[in-house]
């Protein structure tokens, strides 16, 4: 087993821009996310951060673990301090002040800070059509604050804003979908990604990145302490949220949809929703509504990716509708 | 190294508080969080990296004293067991850590 | 050789946005700032000022992206009133605390509820503490001199702090007035490039904004409040230039015939422009008054008070917005602990009026004048007096 076919670490670059000595809690997905994430860009990034787990796990004053420019202001505004970065570059570059070549802007924030509070920063500055990417980190509830639920917490989840009762049996909604609200504003490149699937996530945010103008990449991050689960398998929970269709994989390009993983069959949902503490409590009754509801969900995305693959073979047949580099 | 904490005055704090020194962090000691760490059979590693590329501290490298086989940083290995489930050829094993 | 022109006043704040170079515009309108971003929209789109115009989805936005630019290193404005400044709240105390160089003209006009457009000052009050450094303008050259101002103010490297300039909405931003623009290569020389210390910039990684635990917050706060109190030297030197560059001078406190003076009445905007011609009435009747109109906000010129009115006797200070429940007129309350612990001190009456845009004419003035002479006299049971209420 000397010369083995692949090695990995050669396919990555050796450098972290997170580095380690921050206070993630053990066996983070988030963190492992983050890492995986910036591994994949080069140095010449600006990151805007929201409140929330990964601002605060980063870096207690005087430490940080950002190897990169990095502000943190407050919860709701990472699009709009991003949007203000992008134009004072592009100002300052117009005007002359030497600045380095090709900076990027990368906005992270989690799924409180994306589909709730940072909802309206999140949608003006896609609308406008910056040249940034915005990488949500979900992990599916308010976890620096304690595990209260959002709306990216999916049906059926125990959190502390959510509970079990007398009364209740957990989330009451859907799981907000963020992917589809960002594809909606029209921006040239949406993306799901998990660090499940390391190189999926590396390539698709390397590629959001090289995109001029908004990108999107909505990554499932796990989080053993909410969901009460266990740390060593978080990769392996991330993987089941994908062949069980619950999170699935894939890409809009302007406009024109792609899975990224062939899942001839999906896995039921049982298997995902059992090894997590959040899910323990659901009936027999809820999960067939969850396991139909996700069916329903990830037909109509196959739908539009057998639409797109039409799309996308007319478009090359005519030559029209390159995609942006 | 700057001051620690309870020494800095006021005076000494940068503008705005900005954090000068990039991946200050790594001074942090993380490691004293385990409750569990990994062993390793080192004749089993192919050095694919793959537990490099998924520890979410990042604190796995090759072990340059150990002919490359890929080690964790006990200064910051909280013990999550990430690289036990994804190594493909089971050198590791977590085991429960020991009082000091 | 520089003209006057006739022209509105927010037109004039736009312009001299303009004449200050700036680099990236957010903002959200609202009546009745909203001349300010519309000419400055025109600006932009006609190339005559080379600026990113970033038309945001609230002030909320505004403020956090002009938070970014500066953050950026670059020559970033806003502006803003009432709700849009109550909005925009959060990110204000974020702006100082972060020590980023942001200058926001504030139109004032009163908050709800009820909706109001016209102005008074409950707006400014409502972000009194910030950690922002406030001027105060009466006219429409006040406030296109203290945009230039604000700007070298904001970001000369002893400072480093968001700066606002207030002026009152309708009755300053509506009206034509006639006004001195500097030349563009006086400006030019008077304004520096904006060069922030440590910016954003890949070349030279910073972490801004990192939380503070309690074993170090304290020392960051005193640190803001050392550096604003400093600041009060470069803003008033920063006039002294502004005065030797272009021939008007401005001051913490402006005077008008206060030397000598038993009565002194105080006031804080475009109000103080009327009251000066009720004080000239009066003076011609041969009363003893002066005014004395509050340029310097925050930081608050402790000194420069004390020295302005410390003979009178009595000080009748007028204020253009309520702290409900409390000790009364906002500035008024503050002047009373500004002369607290001195041995001498005039009486000091506060009065509340003109609030939502109700003006008060020269006549008025003159009754609010004889009214506080009257109650320094005789006391009163009330903590201050509502003026030009009907009852």
């Amino acid at each position: 087993m000397e010369k083995y076919a692949v090695y990995v670490p050669r396919l990555v670059q050796k450098r972290e821009k997170f580095a380690p000595g921050h206070r993630a809690c053990i066996g983070c997905g988030e963190a492992l996310a983050i890492r995986l994430a910036f591994k994949a860009l080069d140095n010449n990034i600006i990151v805007a951060n929201a409140t929330g787990c990964a601002e605060i796990f980063a870096g207690q004053f005087p430490n940080t673990s950002w190897q990169l420019p990095w502000i943190h202001t407050l919860f709701e505004n990472t699009a709009a301090v991003a949007s203000g970065i992008e134009a004072a570059y592009k100002a300052m570059k117009r005007k002359g002040i030497k600045l380095p070549d090709n900076t990027k802007i990368v906005a992270i924030a989690g799924d409180g800070g994306t589909s709730d509070i940072g909802l309206q920063a999140l949608s003006g500055a896609l609308e406008r059509g910056h040249d940034f990417t915005y990488i949500c980190f979900d992990n599916e509830a308010y976890m620096n604050t304690g595990n209260q639920r959002s709306s990216a917490t999916p049906f059926g989840a125990a959190t502390t804003t959510s509970p079990l009762g007398k009364k209740s049996t957990g989330q009451f909604s859907w799981k907000k979908n963020m992917p589809e609200i960002a594809t909606a504003h029209n921006i040239p490149y949406v993306a799901t990604a998990t660090h499940g699937f390391p190189f999926d996530l590396m390539a698709k945010v390397a590629k959001a990145v090289a995109t001029k103008g908004p990108a999107y990449v909505h990554v499932l991050s796990v989080c053993p302490t909410g969901w009460r689960s266990p740390t060593d398998t978080i990769n392996r929970q991330a993987r089941l949220a994908v062949q069980t269709g619950m999170f699935p994989l894939y890409e809009v390009e302007n406009g024109i949809y792609k899975m990224s993983l062939d899942l001839p069959k999906l896995r039921p949902v049982k298997d995902y929703l059992k090894i997590q503490g959040r899910f323990r409590h659901l009936s027999d009754a809820v999960i067939q509504q969850i396991q139909e509801r996700v069916e329903l969900e990830y037909q109509k995305l196959l739908e539009k990716a057998k639409d797109g693959s039409k799309t996308a073979k007319r478009k090359s047949r005519t030559g029209a509708g390159k995609v942006p580099a | 190294m700057a001051k620690s904490e309870s020494e800095q005055t006021w005076k000494d704090l940068e503008v705005g508080c900005i954090v000068t020194e990039p991946g200050s962090a790594r001074q942090y000691e993380s490691g004293t969080w385990r409750s569990q760490r990994p062993t390793y059979d080192f004749k089993k590693c192919i050095k694919c990296g793959l537990c490099q590329i998924f520890c979410p501290e990042g604190c796995i490298e090759p072990n340059k004293d150990k002919d490359g086989v890929f080690e964790a940083d006990m200064y910051y290995c909280k013990g999550c067991g990430v690289c036990y489930r994804e190594c493909p050829t089971r050198v590791i094993t977590m085991v429960e850590e020991e009082e000091k | 050789m520089t003209t006057r022109t006739g022209i509105e006043v927010s037109i004039a704040v736009a312009d001299a946005v303009r004449l200050a170079n700036a680099d990236v515009i957010a903002a959200y309108p609202i009546t009745p700032q909203t001349h300010i971003v519309e000419h400055l929209a025109e600006l932009v789109a006609n190339g005559e000022l080379d600026a990113e115009y970033i038309p945001v989805e609230s002030e909320h936005s505004a403020m956090s992206a002009c938070l970014g630019s500066a953050a950026a290193g670059a020559r970033t404005f806003t502006a803003t009133s009432s709700q849009g400044l109550a909005l925009m709240n959060e990110v204000l105390y974020v702006a100082s605390g972060m020590r980023l160089p942001v200058i926001m003209a504030v139109a004032n006009r009163a908050l709800s509820a009820p909706l109001s457009i016209w102005a008074d000052h409950s707006d400014m009050m409502s972000v009194r503490d910030t950690g922002w450094i406030q001027i105060v303008v009466e006219n429409g050259q006040q406030a296109v001199d203290n945009i230039i101002c604000a700007f070298r103010i904001a970001e000369d490297r002893r400072v480093l702090l968001p700066v606002m300039v207030h002026l009152d909405g309708f009755n300053l931003t509506h009206v034509i007035e006639p006004i001195v623009f500097p030349e563009q290569s006086d400006v030019d020389r008077f304004l520096p490039k904006s060069k922030y210390p440590l910016p954003l910039n890949p070349d030279r990684p910073v972490a801004m904004g990192s939380f503070a635990p309690p074993i170090i917050y304290t020392e960051t706060k005193w640190a803001q409040e050392i550096n604003i109190r400093n600041s009060k030297d470069v803003i008033i030197s920063c006039w002294d230039e502004f005065g030797r560059t272009f021939g008007r001078q401005y001051h913490a406190v402006e005077k008008y015939h206060n030397d000598g003076a038993g009565v002194i009445l105080m006031t804080m905007g475009s109000t103080g422009e009327t009251a000066s011609v009720a004080i000239d009435e009066l003076r011609a009747d041969g009363e003893n008054i002066g005014q004395v109109r509050l340029r310097m906000w925050r930081p608050f010129p402790f000194e420069e008070l004390r020295n302005a009115v410390n003979d009178a006797e009595v000080l009748i200070i007028l204020d253009r917005a309520i702290s409900y429940g409390g000790p009364g007129g906002p500035v008024a309350s503050e002047v009373k602990s500004a002369f607290y612990n001195q041995v001498k001190k005039p009486k000091i009456v506060s009065f509340v009026g003109a609030l939502g845009g109700r003006d008060i004419t020269v006549s008025g003035f003159k009754n609010l004048i004889k009214r506080g002479i009257d109650i320094a006299r005789t006391g009163s049971k009330n903590e201050y007096e509502i003026y030009g209420v009907r009852e």
